[in-house]
Protein backbone atom coordinates (compact mmCIF):
# COMPACT_ATOMS: atom_id res chain seq x y z
CA UNK A 1 0.00 0.00 0.00
CA UNK A 2 2.68 2.79 0.88
CA UNK A 3 4.87 1.39 -1.80
CA UNK A 4 1.85 1.71 -3.96
CA UNK A 5 1.18 5.30 -3.45
CA UNK A 6 4.97 6.45 -3.49
CA UNK A 7 5.46 5.83 -7.27
CA UNK A 8 3.42 5.81 -10.35
CA UNK A 9 3.01 8.63 -12.60
CA UNK A 10 1.69 12.34 -11.37
CA UNK A 11 0.70 14.29 -13.62
CA UNK A 12 0.11 18.15 -12.67
CA UNK A 13 -2.06 20.27 -15.22
CA UNK A 14 -1.26 24.08 -14.63
CA UNK A 15 2.09 24.95 -13.82
CA UNK A 16 1.93 28.56 -11.74
CA UNK A 17 2.00 28.67 -7.98
CA UNK A 18 -0.23 25.96 -6.91
CA UNK A 19 1.50 23.26 -9.69
CA UNK A 20 4.84 24.48 -8.57
CA UNK A 21 4.19 24.16 -4.45
CA UNK A 22 2.27 21.07 -5.41
CA UNK A 23 5.03 19.39 -7.21
CA UNK A 24 7.66 20.29 -4.55
CA UNK A 25 5.34 18.77 -1.93
CA UNK A 26 4.98 15.91 -3.21
CA UNK A 27 8.84 15.23 -3.84
CA UNK A 28 9.41 15.89 0.55
CA UNK A 29 6.47 14.04 0.69
CA UNK A 30 8.50 10.55 -0.49
CA UNK A 31 7.18 10.80 -4.31
CA UNK A 32 9.70 9.22 -6.17
CA UNK A 33 7.38 7.99 -9.63
CA UNK A 34 7.25 10.14 -12.37
CA UNK A 35 6.20 13.98 -12.14
CA UNK A 36 5.39 15.81 -15.61
CA UNK A 37 3.78 19.61 -15.41
CA UNK A 38 1.55 20.76 -17.89
CA UNK A 39 1.50 24.58 -18.26
CA UNK A 40 -0.32 26.56 -21.56
CA UNK A 41 1.99 29.55 -20.83
CA UNK A 42 5.82 29.16 -22.27
CA UNK A 43 7.51 30.15 -19.12
CA UNK A 44 8.50 28.49 -15.64
CA UNK A 45 6.26 29.66 -12.78
CA UNK A 46 6.25 33.15 -11.75
CA UNK A 47 4.65 35.02 -9.08
CA UNK A 48 1.60 37.03 -10.03
CA UNK A 49 0.79 39.46 -6.99
CA UNK A 50 3.69 41.60 -8.15
CA UNK A 51 2.00 42.60 -11.58
CA UNK A 52 -0.16 44.97 -10.56
CA UNK A 53 1.96 46.63 -8.49
CA UNK A 54 5.82 46.85 -8.81
CA UNK A 55 5.73 45.65 -12.72
CA UNK A 56 3.24 48.48 -13.31
CA UNK A 57 5.01 50.97 -10.97
CA UNK A 58 8.22 50.23 -13.66
CA UNK A 59 10.01 48.62 -10.82
CA UNK A 60 10.47 44.93 -12.31
CA UNK A 61 10.64 43.96 -15.49
CA UNK A 62 7.68 41.87 -15.95
CA UNK A 63 9.53 38.74 -17.36
CA UNK A 64 11.51 38.53 -13.78
CA UNK A 65 8.82 37.48 -11.52
CA UNK A 66 10.02 33.92 -11.41
CA UNK A 67 8.84 31.96 -8.45
CA UNK A 68 11.72 30.33 -6.66
CA UNK A 69 11.86 26.80 -5.63
CA UNK A 70 12.11 25.04 -2.31
CA UNK A 71 13.97 21.78 -3.84
CA UNK A 72 14.34 20.55 -7.23
CA UNK A 73 11.05 18.54 -8.26
CA UNK A 74 13.05 16.65 -10.94
CA UNK A 75 9.84 16.84 -13.13
CA UNK A 76 9.24 16.51 -17.20
CA UNK A 77 8.07 20.00 -17.84
CA UNK A 78 5.60 20.38 -20.67
CA UNK A 79 5.23 24.33 -21.00
CA UNK A 80 3.99 26.34 -23.80
CA UNK A 81 1.15 23.55 -24.35
CA UNK A 82 -2.76 23.55 -23.28
CA UNK A 83 -4.42 20.58 -21.83
CA UNK A 84 -7.48 20.05 -24.25
CA UNK A 85 -9.03 17.21 -22.38
CA UNK A 86 -8.99 14.35 -19.74
CA UNK A 87 -10.19 10.91 -19.93
CA UNK A 88 -11.07 9.31 -16.84
CA UNK A 89 -11.56 6.22 -18.01
CA UNK A 90 -7.82 5.69 -20.06
CA UNK A 91 -6.52 8.16 -17.71
CA UNK A 92 -4.92 10.45 -19.64
CA UNK A 93 -4.25 13.90 -20.46
CA UNK A 94 -4.76 15.23 -23.93
CA UNK A 95 -2.52 18.35 -25.34
CA UNK A 96 -3.43 20.94 -27.97
CA UNK A 97 -0.31 19.35 -30.01
CA UNK A 98 -2.05 16.45 -30.45
CA UNK A 99 0.07 14.26 -27.40
CA UNK A 100 -1.31 11.90 -24.57
CA UNK A 101 0.18 12.05 -21.24
CA UNK A 102 -0.72 9.33 -19.02
CA UNK A 103 -1.35 9.24 -15.03
CA UNK A 104 -1.98 7.08 -12.43
CA UNK A 105 -2.92 10.26 -10.31
CA UNK A 106 -3.97 14.06 -11.47
CA UNK A 107 -3.59 17.28 -10.10
CA UNK A 108 -5.81 19.99 -11.89
CA UNK A 109 -4.13 23.68 -11.10
CA UNK A 110 -5.78 25.33 -14.25
CA UNK A 111 -6.49 28.50 -12.14
CA UNK A 112 -7.92 31.19 -14.03
CA UNK A 113 -7.59 33.61 -17.12
CA UNK A 114 -8.78 37.25 -17.15
CA UNK A 115 -12.13 38.01 -18.29
CA UNK A 116 -12.15 39.99 -21.51
CA UNK A 117 -14.17 42.74 -22.91
CA UNK A 118 -17.06 41.30 -24.11
CA UNK A 119 -17.79 43.00 -26.94
CA UNK A 120 -14.96 41.14 -29.58
CA UNK A 121 -14.27 44.35 -31.87
CA UNK A 122 -13.62 46.84 -28.88
CA UNK A 123 -11.55 44.03 -27.25
CA UNK A 124 -9.59 44.25 -30.01
CA UNK A 125 -8.67 47.74 -30.38
CA UNK A 126 -5.18 48.79 -29.87
CA UNK A 127 -5.00 50.30 -26.28
CA UNK A 128 -7.71 47.54 -24.61
CA UNK A 129 -5.89 45.26 -21.94
CA UNK A 130 -6.42 42.71 -19.42
CA UNK A 131 -3.95 42.21 -16.71
CA UNK A 132 -3.31 38.25 -15.66
CA UNK A 133 -0.31 37.08 -17.06
CA UNK A 134 3.23 37.97 -17.33
CA UNK A 135 3.22 38.87 -20.82
CA UNK A 136 -0.29 41.42 -20.90
CA UNK A 137 1.59 42.63 -17.66
CA UNK A 138 4.37 43.77 -19.32
CA UNK A 139 2.49 44.65 -22.90
CA UNK A 140 0.49 47.19 -20.30
CA UNK A 141 3.35 48.36 -18.80
CA UNK A 142 5.36 49.14 -21.76
CA UNK A 143 2.02 51.51 -22.83
CA UNK A 144 2.09 53.16 -19.04
CA UNK A 145 5.76 54.14 -19.95
CA UNK A 146 4.53 55.69 -23.11
CA UNK A 147 2.95 57.67 -21.46
CA UNK A 148 -0.79 57.96 -21.97
CA UNK A 149 -2.97 61.20 -21.98
CA UNK A 150 -5.82 59.15 -19.92
CA UNK A 151 -6.13 55.78 -18.78
CA UNK A 152 -9.58 53.99 -18.28
CA UNK A 153 -10.01 51.19 -15.69
CA UNK A 154 -12.53 49.28 -16.21
CA UNK A 155 -14.20 47.23 -12.65
CA UNK A 156 -12.73 48.33 -9.11
CA UNK A 157 -12.09 45.05 -7.54
CA UNK A 158 -8.60 44.57 -6.08
CA UNK A 159 -6.88 44.33 -9.27
CA UNK A 160 -8.57 47.41 -10.82
CA UNK A 161 -7.91 49.53 -7.71
CA UNK A 162 -4.10 48.68 -7.97
CA UNK A 163 -3.52 49.37 -11.33
CA UNK A 164 -5.09 52.94 -10.76
CA UNK A 165 -2.91 53.21 -7.52
CA UNK A 166 0.11 51.80 -9.91
CA UNK A 167 -1.23 54.82 -12.33
CA UNK A 168 -1.66 57.67 -10.16
CA UNK A 169 1.86 56.61 -8.82
CA UNK A 170 3.37 57.53 -12.23
CA UNK A 171 1.18 60.44 -12.47
CA UNK A 172 -1.08 59.25 -15.00
CA UNK A 173 -4.89 60.81 -15.40
CA UNK A 174 -6.80 57.77 -14.97
CA UNK A 175 -10.59 57.41 -14.75
CA UNK A 176 -12.39 54.68 -12.77
CA UNK A 177 -15.26 53.02 -13.60
CA UNK A 178 -17.52 51.26 -11.63
CA UNK A 179 -21.06 49.58 -11.98
CA UNK A 180 -21.37 48.62 -7.82
CA UNK A 181 -21.78 51.43 -5.23
CA UNK A 182 -17.79 52.14 -4.18
CA UNK A 183 -14.48 50.23 -4.98
CA UNK A 184 -13.85 47.05 -3.38
CA UNK A 185 -17.32 46.52 -2.22
CA UNK A 186 -17.78 43.28 -3.54
CA UNK A 187 -15.14 41.95 -1.29
CA UNK A 188 -15.22 43.99 1.84
CA UNK A 189 -18.73 45.78 2.31
CA UNK A 190 -19.99 48.97 2.38
CA UNK A 191 -18.13 50.49 4.97
CA UNK A 192 -14.82 49.82 3.74
CA UNK A 193 -15.92 50.44 -0.07
CA UNK A 194 -17.07 54.06 0.93
CA UNK A 195 -13.41 54.23 2.48
CA UNK A 196 -11.57 52.95 -0.51
CA UNK A 197 -13.82 55.26 -2.43
CA UNK A 198 -12.44 58.59 -0.61
CA UNK A 199 -9.49 57.46 -1.18
CA UNK A 200 -9.21 57.47 -4.42
CA UNK A 201 -10.58 60.22 -5.15
CA UNK A 202 -8.31 61.84 -2.47
CA UNK A 203 -5.42 60.41 -4.68
CA UNK A 204 -6.85 62.01 -7.83
CA UNK A 205 -8.90 59.24 -9.37
CA UNK A 206 -11.56 60.23 -11.33
CA UNK A 207 -13.71 57.55 -9.72
CA UNK A 208 -17.72 56.76 -11.39
CA UNK A 209 -19.45 54.53 -9.54
CA UNK A 210 -22.89 53.18 -10.19
CA UNK A 211 -22.16 53.28 -14.17
CA UNK A 212 -21.08 50.99 -16.74
CA UNK A 213 -18.83 51.53 -19.74
CA UNK A 214 -21.36 51.13 -22.62
CA UNK A 215 -18.57 51.27 -25.39
CA UNK A 216 -14.96 51.45 -26.00
CA UNK A 217 -14.42 53.79 -29.16
CA UNK A 218 -12.02 53.92 -31.82
CA UNK A 219 -10.58 53.63 -35.06
CA UNK A 220 -8.02 51.05 -34.83
CA UNK A 221 -6.25 52.50 -31.69
CA UNK A 222 -8.42 53.26 -28.60
CA UNK A 223 -10.02 56.89 -28.55
CA UNK A 224 -12.02 57.25 -25.80
CA UNK A 225 -15.33 55.08 -24.14
CA UNK A 226 -19.14 56.20 -23.63
CA UNK A 227 -20.95 55.45 -19.99
CA UNK A 228 -24.00 54.00 -19.11
CA UNK A 229 -25.03 57.78 -17.67
CA UNK A 230 -24.44 59.42 -20.76
CA UNK A 231 -21.40 60.90 -20.67
CA UNK A 232 -17.86 60.42 -22.43
CA UNK A 233 -14.24 60.60 -21.84
CA UNK A 234 -10.96 60.59 -24.01
CA UNK A 235 -8.87 57.83 -23.32
CA UNK A 236 -6.00 56.02 -25.11
CA UNK A 237 -5.54 53.05 -22.50
CA UNK A 238 -8.34 51.28 -21.20
CA UNK A 239 -7.57 47.97 -18.18
CA UNK A 240 -10.52 45.52 -18.22
CA UNK A 241 -10.48 44.39 -14.86
CA UNK A 242 -13.91 42.25 -14.46
CA UNK A 243 -12.57 39.61 -12.57
CA UNK A 244 -11.71 36.01 -13.85
CA UNK A 245 -12.97 33.23 -15.94
CA UNK A 246 -12.24 29.40 -14.37
CA UNK A 247 -10.27 27.41 -17.03
CA UNK A 248 -12.16 24.32 -16.98
CA UNK A 249 -13.65 24.29 -20.82
CA UNK A 250 -11.06 21.55 -21.22
CA UNK A 251 -13.09 19.48 -18.57
CA UNK A 252 -16.20 19.27 -19.92
CA UNK A 253 -16.33 15.88 -21.29
CA UNK A 254 -14.53 14.63 -18.24
CA UNK A 255 -17.34 13.70 -16.52
CA UNK A 256 -16.41 15.95 -13.31
CA UNK A 257 -17.91 18.43 -11.49
CA UNK A 258 -16.27 21.46 -13.43
CA UNK A 259 -17.71 24.73 -14.88
CA UNK A 260 -17.80 28.00 -14.63
CA UNK A 261 -17.23 28.47 -10.53
CA UNK A 262 -15.17 25.92 -10.68
CA UNK A 263 -13.80 21.71 -9.89
CA UNK A 264 -16.08 20.79 -7.08
CA UNK A 265 -13.70 18.79 -4.82
CA UNK A 266 -14.23 17.60 -0.73
CA UNK A 267 -11.92 19.42 1.60
CA UNK A 268 -8.99 16.49 1.04
CA UNK A 269 -8.99 18.14 -2.69
CA UNK A 270 -10.56 15.10 -4.67
CA UNK A 271 -12.48 16.30 -6.89
CA UNK A 272 -16.25 15.07 -7.34
CA UNK A 273 -17.84 13.69 -10.53
CA UNK A 274 -21.01 15.09 -11.94
CA UNK A 275 -22.92 13.01 -9.86
CA UNK A 276 -21.02 13.97 -6.60
CA UNK A 277 -19.38 10.88 -6.65
CA UNK A 278 -15.54 11.37 -5.08
CA UNK A 279 -12.50 10.70 -7.39
CA UNK A 280 -9.45 8.80 -5.65
CA UNK A 281 -7.18 9.66 -8.59
CA UNK A 282 -8.14 13.27 -9.55
CA UNK A 283 -7.19 16.50 -7.38
CA UNK A 284 -7.96 19.96 -7.72
CA UNK A 285 -6.30 23.16 -6.17
CA UNK A 286 -5.95 26.78 -6.20
CA UNK A 287 -8.12 29.05 -8.13
CA UNK A 288 -9.43 26.40 -10.15
CA UNK A 289 -11.26 24.37 -6.80
CA UNK A 290 -14.68 25.00 -5.04
CA UNK A 291 -14.35 23.00 -1.73
CA UNK A 292 -16.54 22.81 1.15
CA UNK A 293 -15.18 25.05 4.30
CA UNK A 294 -16.41 24.03 7.71
CA UNK A 295 -15.78 27.64 9.28
CA UNK A 296 -18.41 28.77 6.65
CA UNK A 297 -21.19 26.26 7.07
CA UNK A 298 -19.52 24.43 4.31
CA UNK A 299 -20.40 26.79 1.52
CA UNK A 300 -18.67 25.40 -1.22
CA UNK A 301 -15.87 28.12 -1.45
CA UNK A 302 -13.30 29.02 -4.64
CA UNK A 303 -11.34 31.57 -3.47
CA UNK A 304 -8.39 33.37 -6.07
CA UNK A 305 -6.24 33.49 -3.22
CA UNK A 306 -2.03 33.17 -3.26
CA UNK A 307 -2.10 31.37 0.18
CA UNK A 308 -4.82 29.22 -0.74
CA UNK A 309 -2.96 27.72 -3.90
CA UNK A 310 0.24 27.47 -1.41
CA UNK A 311 -1.84 25.87 1.14
CA UNK A 312 -4.40 23.66 -0.74
CA UNK A 313 -1.68 22.56 -3.44
CA UNK A 314 0.47 21.03 -0.37
CA UNK A 315 -2.65 19.47 1.09
CA UNK A 316 -3.67 18.13 -2.04
CA UNK A 317 0.09 16.74 -2.75
CA UNK A 318 0.19 15.42 0.64
CA UNK A 319 -3.19 13.21 -0.10
CA UNK A 320 -1.73 12.19 -3.36
CA UNK A 321 1.01 9.95 -1.49
CA UNK A 322 -0.92 8.96 1.41
CA UNK A 323 -3.56 6.30 1.86
CA UNK A 324 -7.15 7.21 3.47
CA UNK A 325 -6.58 7.69 7.22
CA UNK A 326 -3.65 9.34 7.00
CA UNK A 327 -4.94 12.62 4.66
CA UNK A 328 -5.51 15.80 5.64
CA UNK A 329 -8.01 18.28 4.98
CA UNK A 330 -7.53 21.95 3.73
CA UNK A 331 -9.07 23.56 6.84
CA UNK A 332 -6.96 26.83 6.26
CA UNK A 333 -8.33 29.72 6.99
CA UNK A 334 -8.59 32.14 3.97
CA UNK A 335 -6.21 34.97 3.68
CA UNK A 336 -5.12 37.61 1.59
CA UNK A 337 -3.36 41.28 0.96
CA UNK A 338 -3.65 43.90 -1.20
CA UNK A 339 -1.44 47.44 -1.52
CA UNK A 340 -2.57 50.38 -3.32
CA UNK A 341 -2.84 54.15 -2.67
CA UNK A 342 0.01 53.60 -0.18
CA UNK A 343 -2.06 51.39 2.27
CA UNK A 344 -1.54 47.89 3.52
CA UNK A 345 -4.98 45.88 2.95
CA UNK A 346 -4.78 42.43 4.71
CA UNK A 347 -7.58 40.34 5.20
CA UNK A 348 -8.70 36.86 7.10
CA UNK A 349 -12.12 34.60 6.97
CA UNK A 350 -14.61 35.86 4.58
CA UNK A 351 -15.91 39.38 4.56
CA UNK A 352 -18.28 38.50 2.41
CA UNK A 353 -20.10 35.72 4.59
CA UNK A 354 -21.36 38.39 7.08
CA UNK A 355 -24.66 40.49 7.84
CA UNK A 356 -22.73 43.02 10.59
CA UNK A 357 -19.35 44.60 10.78
CA UNK A 358 -17.74 46.57 13.01
CA UNK A 359 -14.72 48.94 13.70
CA UNK A 360 -12.69 46.98 16.24
CA UNK A 361 -9.51 49.18 16.19
CA UNK A 362 -8.82 52.72 14.53
CA UNK A 363 -10.78 54.69 12.90
CA UNK A 364 -11.96 55.15 9.34
CA UNK A 365 -10.71 58.94 9.34
CA UNK A 366 -6.88 57.71 9.86
CA UNK A 367 -7.37 55.05 7.18
CA UNK A 368 -5.82 52.97 10.04
CA UNK A 369 -7.59 50.32 11.79
CA UNK A 370 -9.72 46.48 11.88
CA UNK A 371 -12.85 46.03 10.78
CA UNK A 372 -14.37 42.89 12.62
CA UNK A 373 -17.28 40.99 10.23
CA UNK A 374 -19.84 38.96 11.78
CA UNK A 375 -22.69 36.41 11.03
CA UNK A 376 -25.25 35.75 13.34
CA UNK A 377 -23.74 36.84 16.19
CA UNK A 378 -20.33 35.09 15.36
CA UNK A 379 -17.17 36.64 14.63
CA UNK A 380 -16.41 35.68 10.54
CA UNK A 381 -13.95 38.10 9.17
CA UNK A 382 -11.14 40.46 9.83
CA UNK A 383 -9.49 43.40 7.94
CA UNK A 384 -7.13 45.66 8.38
CA UNK A 385 -5.94 48.64 6.78
CA UNK A 386 -2.10 49.74 7.97
CA UNK A 387 -2.70 47.48 10.98
CA UNK A 388 -1.64 44.11 10.13
CA UNK A 389 -0.38 42.98 13.29
CA UNK A 390 -3.49 42.85 14.66
CA UNK A 391 -4.84 39.86 12.15
CA UNK A 392 -3.37 36.77 14.22
CA UNK A 393 -5.75 37.68 17.43
CA UNK A 394 -8.70 37.98 14.61
CA UNK A 395 -7.99 34.95 13.14
CA UNK A 396 -7.96 33.07 16.23
CA UNK A 397 -11.46 34.59 17.15
CA UNK A 398 -12.59 33.08 13.04
CA UNK A 399 -10.97 30.20 14.43
CA UNK A 400 -13.22 29.05 17.28
CA UNK A 401 -15.94 30.97 16.12
CA UNK A 402 -15.85 33.93 18.83
CA UNK A 403 -18.94 35.72 19.48
CA UNK A 404 -19.66 39.16 17.55
CA UNK A 405 -19.32 41.70 17.93
CA UNK A 406 -15.63 40.93 19.91
CA UNK A 407 -15.35 42.47 23.25
CA UNK A 408 -13.66 46.01 22.50
CA UNK A 409 -10.18 46.54 22.38
CA UNK A 410 -8.22 48.35 26.07
CA UNK A 411 -6.32 50.97 24.28
CA UNK A 412 -8.43 52.15 21.76
CA UNK A 413 -10.80 54.97 21.28
CA UNK A 414 -13.25 53.54 19.18
CA UNK A 415 -14.51 55.45 16.70
CA UNK A 416 -17.59 53.82 16.23
CA UNK A 417 -18.35 51.00 18.50
CA UNK A 418 -21.41 50.16 17.26
CA UNK A 419 -21.84 46.84 14.53
CA UNK A 420 -23.39 48.24 11.54
CA UNK A 421 -24.90 46.21 8.59
CA UNK A 422 -21.71 45.29 6.36
CA UNK A 423 -23.75 45.77 3.11
CA UNK A 424 -22.13 43.54 1.03
CA UNK A 425 -23.66 43.09 -2.66
CA UNK A 426 -25.20 40.64 -4.58
CA UNK A 427 -22.17 40.01 -6.73
CA UNK A 428 -24.44 40.81 -9.75
CA UNK A 429 -24.10 44.36 -9.15
CA UNK A 430 -20.62 44.73 -9.37
CA UNK A 431 -18.58 45.65 -12.34
CA UNK A 432 -15.79 42.66 -11.65
CA UNK A 433 -15.99 38.95 -10.68
CA UNK A 434 -15.72 38.52 -7.09
CA UNK A 435 -12.30 37.18 -5.69
CA UNK A 436 -14.14 34.81 -3.33
CA UNK A 437 -17.25 33.27 -4.39
CA UNK A 438 -19.59 31.75 -2.04
CA UNK A 439 -20.87 29.23 -4.64
CA UNK A 440 -22.84 26.79 -1.97
CA UNK A 441 -26.50 27.31 -0.74
CA UNK A 442 -27.56 28.32 1.99
CA UNK A 443 -29.61 25.67 4.01
CA UNK A 444 -31.17 27.98 6.10
CA UNK A 445 -32.37 30.20 2.87
CA UNK A 446 -35.01 27.61 1.37
CA UNK A 447 -35.01 30.03 -1.77
CA UNK A 448 -33.61 29.24 -5.40
CA UNK A 449 -32.76 32.23 -7.28
CA UNK A 450 -34.32 31.93 -10.92
CA UNK A 451 -33.07 34.09 -13.41
CA UNK A 452 -34.41 34.53 -16.76
CA UNK A 453 -31.99 34.06 -20.09
CA UNK A 454 -31.13 37.35 -21.01
CA UNK B 1 18.17 33.67 -7.24
CA UNK B 2 15.23 34.51 -6.60
CA UNK B 3 13.07 35.87 -3.86
CA UNK B 4 9.40 35.66 -3.46
CA UNK B 5 8.02 37.11 -0.20
CA UNK B 6 4.46 35.29 1.74
CA UNK B 7 2.79 38.79 2.59
CA UNK B 8 0.28 37.14 4.59
CA UNK B 9 2.86 35.85 6.86
CA UNK B 10 4.57 39.36 6.21
CA UNK B 11 3.88 41.83 9.38
CA UNK B 12 5.66 44.64 8.55
CA UNK B 13 9.02 44.91 10.82
CA UNK B 14 10.98 46.32 7.96
CA UNK B 15 14.05 44.15 8.96
CA UNK B 16 14.63 42.87 5.20
CA UNK B 17 14.06 46.74 3.91
CA UNK B 18 17.05 47.56 6.65
CA UNK B 19 19.49 44.63 5.37
CA UNK B 20 18.81 44.71 2.04
CA UNK B 21 17.28 47.50 0.94
CA UNK B 22 18.11 47.53 -2.69
CA UNK B 23 15.69 44.02 -2.69
CA UNK B 24 13.29 45.07 -0.71
CA UNK B 25 11.59 48.38 0.26
CA UNK B 26 8.49 50.09 2.55
CA UNK B 27 5.64 51.18 0.27
CA UNK B 28 3.53 53.36 2.41
CA UNK B 29 3.91 52.71 6.43
CA UNK B 30 3.32 49.19 5.89
CA UNK B 31 3.36 47.77 2.94
CA UNK B 32 6.23 45.50 1.47
CA UNK B 33 7.43 45.53 -2.32
CA UNK B 34 10.74 43.74 -3.57
CA UNK B 35 13.02 42.52 -6.59
CA UNK B 36 12.12 39.19 -6.91
CA UNK B 37 15.39 38.60 -8.68
CA UNK B 38 18.86 38.71 -6.52
CA UNK B 39 21.46 40.91 -7.72
CA UNK B 40 24.66 38.96 -7.78
CA UNK B 41 26.35 41.31 -4.98
CA UNK B 42 23.32 41.49 -3.24
CA UNK B 43 22.84 37.66 -2.28
CA UNK B 44 24.85 37.63 1.11
CA UNK B 45 22.36 40.71 2.59
CA UNK B 46 19.33 39.07 1.08
CA UNK B 47 20.49 35.51 2.95
CA UNK B 48 20.59 37.98 6.22
CA UNK B 49 17.28 39.66 5.57
CA UNK B 50 15.80 35.59 4.96
CA UNK B 51 17.44 34.76 8.37
CA UNK B 52 16.08 37.76 9.96
CA UNK B 53 13.01 37.71 9.24
CA UNK B 54 10.42 37.50 12.81
CA UNK B 55 8.01 35.70 10.79
CA UNK B 56 10.49 33.91 8.11
CA UNK B 57 7.90 35.03 5.44
CA UNK B 58 10.97 35.15 2.42
CA UNK B 59 11.82 32.06 0.27
CA UNK B 60 14.78 32.56 -1.48
CA UNK B 61 16.01 29.75 -3.97
CA UNK B 62 16.87 29.06 -7.43
CA UNK B 63 14.17 30.00 -10.45
CA UNK B 64 11.93 26.66 -10.43
CA UNK B 65 11.59 25.09 -13.64
CA UNK B 66 14.30 27.40 -15.42
CA UNK B 67 15.58 24.54 -17.24
CA UNK B 68 12.55 23.91 -18.78
CA UNK B 69 12.93 26.67 -20.91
Amino acid sequence: MRGEVRDGRIVIVGASLAGLRAAETLREKGFTGSLTLVGEEPQPPYDRPPLSKQVLLGRVPADRTGLPRRRDVEAQWRLGVRATGLDPIGKRVLLADGEEVPFDRLLIATGTRARPWPNPAEAALDGVFTLRTSDEARRLAERLDAGPRRVLVIGAGFTGSEIASACRERGLAVTVAERGPAPLVGALGGTLGALAAKLQRAHGVDLRCGVTVTALEGDGRLTGAQFSDGTHIDADVAVVALGAIRNTEWLAESGLAAGPRGVTCDAGCRAFDMYGIVTDDVFAAGDIARFPHPLFEYQLLSLEHWGNAVAQAEVAAHNMVNPGPRRLPHLTVPAFWSSQFGLNIKSVGVPTFSDQVVIAQGSLKDARLVAVYGYRGRVTAAVSVNQARSLAYYQRLIETAAPFPPAPGAADQIESPVPVPSDVPDPKLLSHGPTVALTGHMPDRRLTVVQPAR
Amino acid sequence: MNVVVDLNRCQGYAQCAFLAPEVFTMHGEEALLYHPVVPDGQLERVRRAVAACPVQAILMGEEAGAGAR
